[in-house]
């Protein structure tokens, strides 16, 4: 399926040009997602892309393919009925982190609990942009925000029921393509979120994972199968104490790589320990995939029904 | 003694729980069944299992039936089955002179409030249910909490009265009963109530209502079955499926149990809330299935936002608000129709939508297969508002003909490539996901006039306001004229009237006439926009009354529309009028 090309980066853009702040990390992540969407092997024509409100959720407008702009909050729940009415749709929700964290919450977690099977990037600028500037619910204490603790959006996204919970970053551009074909395989709710820089409100907010001084130590980037490792030289693990994390140094002698946790995609457990490293200090923030599991969706669940269901009509009599 | 009669009024009255709906429900079935037309009422607690005994417990089930076609249920009974003494205080006013009193004598507390009955020539008839009961819990070795009470039993005492078949019932408890001690528990009851009870008493008196030939072996239909069933038909008729998505609110919840009795292309989703119903219908929509959500006064509320949206991207939506009594959780089981302002103005921007409403049950399927029909060929959302008086009432159902319905149209034929073209009603055509060389973005935000591409210009925005009212205007092209029901074109008093009261005046104005009163009487379907004709029937009548179960909301659309000091008449106190408020009303205004 992979490299069938069906159509071209250049057909995905639309004849209406986005009117993001120039340096908006949404930039790059439309690019990203043009690339890759040729190369997936999904017909142009059944690919929908749909959003809330705020500085992403403009996303659809940019794309050459079919699009829905919503209202605040409630792109799951349209995308809900789009799916139920056409399985056959290849269904992406662009949201951010006020859209889908705040006013759409609900829509979020009921969304992750159906599993309905549909790509959902969450661009997290951790900001307000579109209405200038307020906290949103994953601003940092102490960044706009002084009592107002925010979100650990992998830990609630896991605990909805999320089947696959993914992290990447704009900036990334690799790394985000690789997450986005991942999102695109996986059949379920796939949950990516997507660090993104809003250079007007809260700029330099994620530096410390894209500066070269500071990156290494800030993130680890996890791979199925691969011991946890990060750190500028490869220096620094991390091993599993019980259910205890806990960062060790590879470069004395004490601990070697074999030592390490070796990170499972499948285990949910672990995956609740990666998504907590963001609570703790000097921890490195997890990228890649953190779970991925396939349980039952409710959109597929759902046709069967219906499938079933679609005898004659029978009226007891009422209509003749 | 044995009289005929053709037309009786019955009220069966108990505690909650104690399934009068279900005697009440199972009563209309049999005499549709026998060829009698039917009206009921019903009214019950929003609590599930109140204590028992209490005057907030009763649930009530009130009905007359006629050889002949009738519309009102009734102020005064023939017949009340009391299941408990509360029940008895506090309806043995309305039995008339003659009557016939049935009371569970097991549900009687104090047994000395039966006294007062001796005065008033009414045939009393204690039934014992007791010793039936325990006989059949007994010997089908039943618990008293399987039961609850032995209403089957009372049931086959009044069939007997009424000379009605037991048929018709036996066959609802064979389909309802999988467990079969339960079965011929309630089958023996019925029975044993039907051919014993009779020896108990000395003195029979007993009620016959004359059987209409014509329409026998008919069915019942309540409104929100009507509004499912023309919901399909019209989607039936259009080609294409339903998706239903709503959050369950009294007293709309049962149109998602209709649909799904009726198995077919409909896709029935319960969402997490009011919202996530909407906008996933407008997502059905959007995909090429006609969504359809429904809701009572509070869920239309959270709804609105979404509203909106359905108006911007013009799509065919039903919205159905089966009205409550509010403001707030109000009393929810209750009837008030308070929802027509919020219908007509309840949403940011200008977002003009159609308005239907239905005014007793029969009438449901004709309002919900029109609002399929405009929905779809108009490309709009569409709302009905119905009320909790309709949707519990039943009514003899006139078996509709598939190929007498109208065709639904879908603008799908698309010659050019903008989204926003409009046909020469102003209509756009319904391009869905999936369609090649398509693909387009539409949302909420203003779209350039035929691309259908973010648009800020204002000049633009004006005109895209004006297109989308212009296309609503259109409708009225196709909606019938406003009609004069009743009496003649010209006149003193002209009394207007929407939703529910249609039965009820149409009763008083039968009256009216018969006394030679100058007064007509139209009744609107179509509330926005309003019929071609109205203007000119207004101005035929000297008076405008305009009875509401609100606190005048149509009368202000009438006196800013038509410039007419129309005369309200109002009630809010969760129950439909009477027709003697409705006579007494007219007569006031024509005899000042």
């Amino acid at each position: 399926m992979i490299n069938k090309k069906h159509f071209l980066t250049e057909d995905l853009v639309s004849n209406q040009k986005p009117k993001w702040c120039i340096g908006c990390g949404n930039y790059s992540i439309l690019k990203q997602v043009q690339e890759i969407l040729p190369i997936i092997g999904v017909s142009k024509e059944n690919i929908v892309f749909i959003s809330g409100i705020g500085c992403s959720s403009r996303f659809p407008y940019y794309m050459n393919t079919f699009g829905f702009h919503g209202i605040h909050g409630r792109a799951p729940a349209i995308a809900t009925g789009v799916k139920l009415a056409n399985s056959k749709l290849n269904i992406w929700i662009i949201t951010g982190d006020g859209d889908s964290l705040a006013i759409g919450g609900n829509h979020l977690i009921h969304l992750l609990r159906r599993n309905i099977n549909l790509q959902l990037l969450l661009i997290n600028n951790e900001i307000y942009g579109l209405t200038k500037g307020q906290h949103s619910p994953t601003t940092k204490i102490g960044k706009k925000n002084k009592i107002d603790k925010p979100f650990n959006t992998l830990t609630l996204v896991l605990g909805a029921g999320g089947s696959f919970v993914a992290r990447s970053i704009d900036r990334d551009t690799e790394h985000l393509k690789k997450m986005l074909i991942r999102c695109y395989k996986h059949i379920g709710t796939s949950f990516l979120e997507i660090y993104q820089n809003c250079n007007i409100f809260n700029d330099g907010v994620f530096n410390h994972f894209t500066d070269k001084k500071t990156k290494y130590d800030n993130t680890i980037f996890l791979e199925h199968d691969k011991p946890l490792i990060f750190g500028k030289n490869y220096n620094k693990g991390i091993l599993l104490d019980g259910l205890e994390p806990k960062i060790v140094s590879l470069e004395e002698t004490t601990y070697s790589i074999q030592d390490l946790w070796i990170h499972n995609e499948k285990d949910r457990t672990k995956a609740n320990i990666l998504a907590r490293f963001s609570d703790k200090n000097d921890f490195p923030y997890p990228f890649g995939v953190l779970f991925n599991e396939i349980i039952p969706c409710y959109d597929q669940l759902f046709e069967e029904k219906y499938k079933s269901n679609n005898e004659n009509y029978t009226f007891d009599g009422f209509i003749l | 003694m044995v009289i005929k009669k053709n037309t009786i009024n019955i009220i069966i009255a108990g505690n909650s729980g104690h399934g009068i709906q279900l005697m009440g429900n199972l009563l209309a079935n049999t005499a549709t069944y026998m060829g009698n037309y039917i009206s009921t009422f019903s009214y019950f607690p929003s609590e599930i299992r109140i204590p028992y005994d209490t005057i907030e417990g009763i649930s009530g089930f009130q009905i007359t039936i006629s050889n002949s076609n009738i519309l009102d249920y009734g102020e005064l009974c023939d017949i009340l089955i009391a299941m408990n003494s509360i029940s008895f205080n506090k309806y043995l006013h309305k039995v008339k002179k003659g009557g016939i009193l049935i009371i569970d004598y097991n549900g009687f507390k104090s047994k000395n409030c039966l006294d007062h009955i001796k005065h008033n020539n009414i045939t009393l008839y204690k039934v014992n249910t007791y010793i039936n009961m325990y006989k059949l819990l007994k010997k089908y070795n039943l618990k008293i909490k399987d039961i609850h009470n032995n209403n089957m039993y009372i049931l086959g005492f009044l069939y007997w009265i009424c000379n009605y078949t037991l048929n018709n019932t036996k066959k609802y408890l064979i389909q309802k009963f999988n467990e079969k001690n339960l079965l011929n528990f309630n089958i023996e009851s019925l029975n044993n109530g039907f051919f014993l009870e009779k020896n108990n008493h000395s003195i029979i008196n007993r009620f016959i209502i004359k059987s209409n030939n014509k329409i026998f072996k008919s069915k019942t239909i309540n409104g929100n079955q009507a509004i499912a069933l023309g919901l399909i038909m019209g989607s039936k008729k259009a080609n294409i499926d339903i998706f239903y998505a709503c959050y369950p609110i009294t007293p709309a919840s049962n149109i998602f149990y209709y649909l799904s009795k009726y198995k077919s292309n409909i896709k029935i989703f319960q969402a997490e809330d009011e919202i996530a119903a909407i906008t996933s219908a407008i997502g059905a929509s959007y995909a090429g299935s006609l969504g359809i959500t429904g809701t009572s006064g509070p869920g239309m509320s959270l709804k609105q936002e979404a509203l909106g949206l359905a108006a911007i991207i013009e799509i065919p939506l039903i919205i159905i608000n089966i009205q409550r009594v509010g403001p707030s959780t109000g009393l929810p089981t209750k009837n008030e129709q308070s929802d027509l302002l919020q219908a007509l103005y309840g949403r940011h921007g200008e977002a003009p939508i159609p308005i239907l409403a239905s005014k007793y049950p029969n009438n449901c399927f004709k309002i919900a297969f029109e609002a399929v029909k405009i929905a779809i060929e108009y490309m709009t959302p569409v709302i009905i508002l119905s009320d909790s008086y309709i949707a519990n009432s039943y009514q003899l159902w006139n078996p509709i003909k598939e190929k007498n319905l109208k065709s639904i149209y879908k603008n799908n034929n698309i010659t050019n490539f903008y989204p926003y073209q409009r046909d020469e009603r102003g209509v756009r055509p319904w391009i869905i996901p999936g369609m090649i060389k398509y693909e387009h973005c539409t949302g909420s935000l203003e779209k350039e006039n035929l691309t259908g591409k973010i648009s800020y210009n204002g000049i633009n925005h004006q005109k895209m306001v004006n297109l989308r009212h212009s296309k609503i205007n259109n409708i009225i092209n196709y909606i019938p004229k406003q009609k004069i029901e009743i009496g003649k074109n010209k006149g003193k008093l002209l009394i207007l009237s929407w939703g529910s009261t249609y039965n009820i005046i149409y009763t008083a104005m039968t009256k009216l006439l018969k006394f030679n009163y100058s007064v007509s009487y139209s009744h609107l379907e179509y509330l926005y926009p309003f019929p071609i004709g109205l203007k000119n029937i207004l101005s035929n009548f000297k008076f405008i009354l305009i009875p509401e179960l609100n606190n005048g909301q149509l009368i202000k659309l009438i006196r800013y529309k038509f410039l007419i000091d129309a005369i309200p008449l109002n009630k809010i106190q969760g129950t439909p009028f009477t027709v003697s408020e409705i006579i007494e009303k007219v007569d006031l205004i024509l005899n000042k």
